[in-house]
């Protein structure tokens, strides 16, 4: 199909958002929004121990304080027979044994393993009664030891999980040892870098949320709630929690203030509320402060890696090899042990031909809070790692970091790398071309003398990365342990008078799914954009979903949606063949009408559905009434947006301030169907990669207390912070999925950190700077550096 | 349980509130103006900025008995007749959100940010007017391209009204 149309509001217009106007006046409707008649408000007793055994808990003078309707602890869960929290992806360790996983109880069940874990319930009339209640709870705790360091955890005296009793979870590895240990030997140079990626609180703006409802009349459960993924949660509620059937359970994630993966996941407090709400007899209400968002919240990242590249005389990049160990935190989060495995070492090929790779990840568990998907889960980590190593051999050998890029980048499609990856398609070189136009390469030597004129350090970083979205082929998945088919589902329901409601198994906190999604749809079918409504984020609505994350609401439910679309179009043809007096193989569909080829007979899409509906001119046992169709789609390929990121900035060697002047982006999405929005996609993505750079790191103390818990102490990007970016694209169409697109959302938070980082390294003039590169971190290295140059 | 009466986007209204009550608890639980959000416990994000007698302040930090006889504006009470406010329709315009749930705070704060500074906004000065507010979605660039474009429009219909006081 065309990537470009010349209506105003098709495939390829920035059209103006459609859910804006609630937004703008403030009729959004999130979760905390929402009041059930008769509600009542929960609070969680949070551990403020990182690792202690549970002796005693002491709830008689707290349920008499007013208000309080009742306390709940795990005790509660197990008689009620409520399970634990699941991981849902299988890890095998090398030896083909599978992970080694300890219990997850949604309440504490004899012991807390971090500070935020969830000691008991507290139900009451208002929130403020149940907080004051949980002041007059004694609990006698049994302070153990923590573990807290990711690179010591497996050695630790202390065991967080029996289960695993060298706290590691997985020993996994992937890739080709011996051709990788041999390109090794035969290597000219040889590359090394130890790197940390840093620990990161995601932070939507709207914390997490829950209204857990219980109807005695019908025996079913409502669960509001702050879910990328209603559907999974509806699931996991259902087949392993064991809260209700799932036609007992209803799940609606209405307006979601954003998610970058956290609200992917099935958490204790949802749960809790869910399961409350029958046992206190009323709706209970759970919402999150700050504090414990940081707390609880799953976190991203948190790697410690040794990484080594190989190259020939000629500068031929021949082989990589990694050690990683990851820190899953205290509990397996829902698909966290996917996340240092699958997502990242799959990645480590970049946008480079390198024959062999191998990579060896450690999984362990520490009592910190859960570790799982944060804004592109795996890849950023991985980017980071084979954008270190490039830059800097590019640097050792002397080469221009741009030309040493474009030397060993993948040049054929399709390409197989050494670890899983089909990339499909891709230009790599004419993304690293038009980058270095934006950012004016040419002049960057003058801008840095410039610079040195002012007493400042001036200097620049690449990135070019590759991610794997549109996540994912369910036969792939499932063959590499999750525990799921990643589909997605569509149904475009047209309406007597030719509306159309399309349900959709994606979820939109922020995307923009109700536009884009609209976009498509009035496109394909010629229809004013008005006339098409999106629904989502509603189990009793959207038949199953597999919901929103890893770029892949376009590449795979926009994919579902245009299949479902095609459907109605063909049933259309069937409608208007009969009341056209024609041969359904005579009839086109074009610009919102069936026409008889070769004739003037034509049937606008509205009186089309009018006549399928009231379905006068055909037997209702040749031609089913109605104008109702849907589609399951399941990927054939995960899709490879890539592109090259280019960061200029400049460091006062005085006060360690960075500051960056001008960012390149230049981005390989495929066919764009909003280029307004992928473009937002990409400012924000650049931003939370801005922020693990130069701001942010979630710090635990040797006691396993939480020391940045709130935007006091955890510095998240502000407007001051960044820069105005230049983004540009390229277009490679997606072979895999009709639509030709790639995905665009975690793009930027992928690329972003090595081209900061690498854009520091080359004013500092070395390659010790640690994430986040934070004023104080700068000014040593700054300090280092002018030292040096004056010795030299 | 004490009493508290404010004007609330011009209607009068009174309530009886436990005495620690903040003004985005009394806004969203007793009046249901639901606009007005909480993102943080620290007075950091800004999702929660109303504006009190003409001028914006934080109302998660915000007493709701400290206000007898206030003037509020939030959110809701931005647009006049149905008619969107100038930088209501410029973060429309400009794509200055995503989720949304910043957008009442960053909104009724750029409004606050023209009625300090004037209808010439560069970019310096609006993202450095914005360290009380945080975006996770946008990364802010389109939503100064917002408040410089908001703010041209405010001063297209009438001047800044504080500006214009002082």
């Amino acid at each position: 199909m065309s990537s470009q149309s010349s209506s105003a509001t098709g495939i390829g217009a920035s059209v103006r958002r459609k859910e804006d106007h609630r937004f703008i006046t403030g009729q959004g409707r999130y979760t905390d929004d929402i009041n059930r008649p008769g509600q009542a408000h929960a609070y969680f007793l949070r551990s403020p121990h990182a690792h202690a055994t549970i002796n005693k808990i002491d709830t008689k003078a707290a349920a008499k304080m007013p208000g309080v309707l009742g306390i709940f602890t795990g005790d509660d869960l197990t008689a009620d027979k409520v399970g634990g929290l699941i991981c849902g992806w299988m890890i095998h360790n090398k030896d083909g044994s599978p992970m080694r996983a300890g219990a997850h109880p949604a309440l504490a069940q004899g012991k807390v393993r971090y500070v935020g874990d969830h000691v008991c319930v507290i139900v009451a009339e208002t929130l403020a009664q149940a907080r004051d209640a949980s002041e007059a709870i004694v609990v006698d705790y049994g302070v153990l030891p923590a573990v807290v360091d990711t690179a010591s955890a497996a050695k630790a005296k202390t065991v967080v999980h029996v289960e695993a009793p060298d706290n590691t979870v997985f020993n996994w590895h992937l890739g080709n040892k011996d051709e990788t240990e041999k390109a090794f030997k035969a290597a000219k140079h040889v590359t090394k870098l130890d790197i940390v990626n840093n620990r990161l609180v995601p932070n939507p703006m709207e914390p997490r949320a829950a209204v857990g409802d219980y109807d005695q009349g019908e025996g079913a459960f409502t669960l509001y709630t702050t879910s990328q993924n209603p559907h999974v949660a509806r699931l996991v509620l259902s087949a392993f929690i064991g809260i209700a059937p799932e036609n007992k359970l209803r799940v609606i994630a209405p307006d979601v203030g954003g998610g970058f993966g956290s609200k992917i996941f099935i958490y204790a407090e949802e749960t809790v509320c869910v399961w409350v709400a029958k046992k206190v007899g009323r709706p209970v209400k759970w919402t999150s402060d700050r504090s414990e968002a940081f707390l609880s919240d799953a976190h991203g990242r948190d790697h410690v890696t040794h990484a080594e590249l190989a190259t020939d005389a000629d500068g031929k990049i021949t082989g990589l090899r990694v050690k990683t160990t990851a820190n899953l935190g205290a509990y397996l989060s829902t698909f966290s042990s996917s996340v240092p495995t699958y997502l990242y070492a799959p990645l480590l090929s970049g946008s480079y031909d390198i024959p062999a790779i191998y990579a060896e990840v450690d999984a362990v568990y520490t009592n910190t809070a859960p570790v799982d998907a944060y804004r592109g889960a795996g890849r950023p980590e991985a980017t980071f790692v084979v954008e270190r190593l490039v830059e800097v051999a590019a640097r050792e050998l002397g080469k221009d970091p741009a030309k040493f890029r474009m030397q060993n980048y993948i040049k054929k499609f399709p390409h197989q790398t050494p670890v899983i990856m089909m990339y499909d398609a891709g230009n790599y070189g004419a993304a690293m071309k038009k980058a270095l136009e934006i950012i004016d390469y040419k002049g960057v030597g003058k801008r840095k003398r410039d610079s040195a004129r002012n007493g400042k350090l001036r200097g620049i970083g690449f990135s070019s990365y590759i991610e794997a979205c549109g996540i994912a082929p369910s036969a792939a998945v499932g063959s590499l342990g999750a525990g799921v088919g990643l589909w997605e589902s569509a149904e475009v329901r047209v309406n007597p008078i030719g509306t159309v409601e399309v349900l959709t198994g994606s979820h939109s906190h922020g995307q923009g799914h109700e536009t884009t999604f609209a976009q498509l749809v009035s496109d394909k079918l010629g229809i004013p954009i008005e006339n098409v409504s999106i629904v989502h984020g509603d189990t009793d609505k959207v038949q199953m979903g597999m919901g929103t994350y890893g770029s892949r609401s376009g590449a795979v439910g926009m994919s579902a949606i245009f299949r479902a679309v095609d459907k109605v179009i063909a049933k259309g043809k069937k409608v208007a063949a009969y009341v056209l007096e024609a041969d359904e193989a005579d009839i086109d569909f074009a610009d919102g009408h069936f026409k008889v080829k070769g004739t003037d007979k034509t049937l606008d899409f509205g009186s089309c559905a009018l006549q399928a509906y009231v379905a006068h001119k055909f037997n209702g046992q040749d031609l089913e009434p109605g104008l109702k169709e849907g589609a399951f789609y399941d990927p054939t390929n995960f899709t490879f947006p890539a592109g090259v990121h280019i960061c200029e900035l400049e460091i006062d060697p005085a006060t360690g301030t960075t500051r960056i002047e001008r960012w390149a982006a230049v981005d390989d999405f495929g066919n764009v169907i909003n280029p307004m929005i992928v473009e937002g996609q990409v400012h924000g993505g650049i931003a939370q990669g801005v922020g693990q750079a130069l701001l942010e790191g979630a710090k635990y103390n040797s006691d396993g207390q939480l020391v940045t818990a709130s935007f006091m102490d955890y510095c998240m990007p502000r407007a001051g912070d960044l820069p105005s970016f230049d983004v540009g694209m390229t277009v490679t169409p997606c072979p895999s999925n009709p639509l030709g697109i790639k995905g665009c959302g975690e793009a930027g938070a992928i690329a972003a950190p090595p081209a900061v980082i690498n854009a520091i390294t080359d004013a500092l003039g070395h390659e010790d700077i640690a994430m986040p590169a934070t004023p104080q971190a700068v000014w040593r290295a700054a300090q280092k550096s002018l030292k040096r140059m004056a010795a030299e | 349980m004490a009493t508290v009466s404010m004007t609330v986007n011009g209607k009068a209204v009174t309530g009886t509130i436990d005495s620690r009550t903040l003004l985005v608890q009394f806004l969203r639980e007793n009046l249901r103006l639901t606009g007005t959000h909480v993102g943080c416990d620290t007075s950091q994000c800004g999702a929660c900025v109303v504006h009190v007698d003409g001028k914006a302040i934080k109302s998660c930090t915000t007493l709701a008995l400290s206000l007898e006889g206030a003037s509020v504006t939030t959110i809701e009470g931005l647009a006049v007749n149905g008619t969107l406010h100038p930088m209501q329709e410029a973060f429309r315009e400009h794509h200055g959100l995503q989720c949304g749930y910043c957008t009442p705070g960053m909104i009724m704060a750029a409004v606050d940010i023209v009625n300090r500074r004037g209808h010439a906004l560069d970019e310096q000065t609006i993202r450095e007017d914005l360290d009380g507010n945080i975006c996770r979605c946008t990364g802010y660039h389109n939503i100064v391209k917002a408040i410089a474009a908001g703010a041209e429009a405010m001063g297209g219909k009438a001047k800044p009204a504080r500006q214009a006081a002082e």
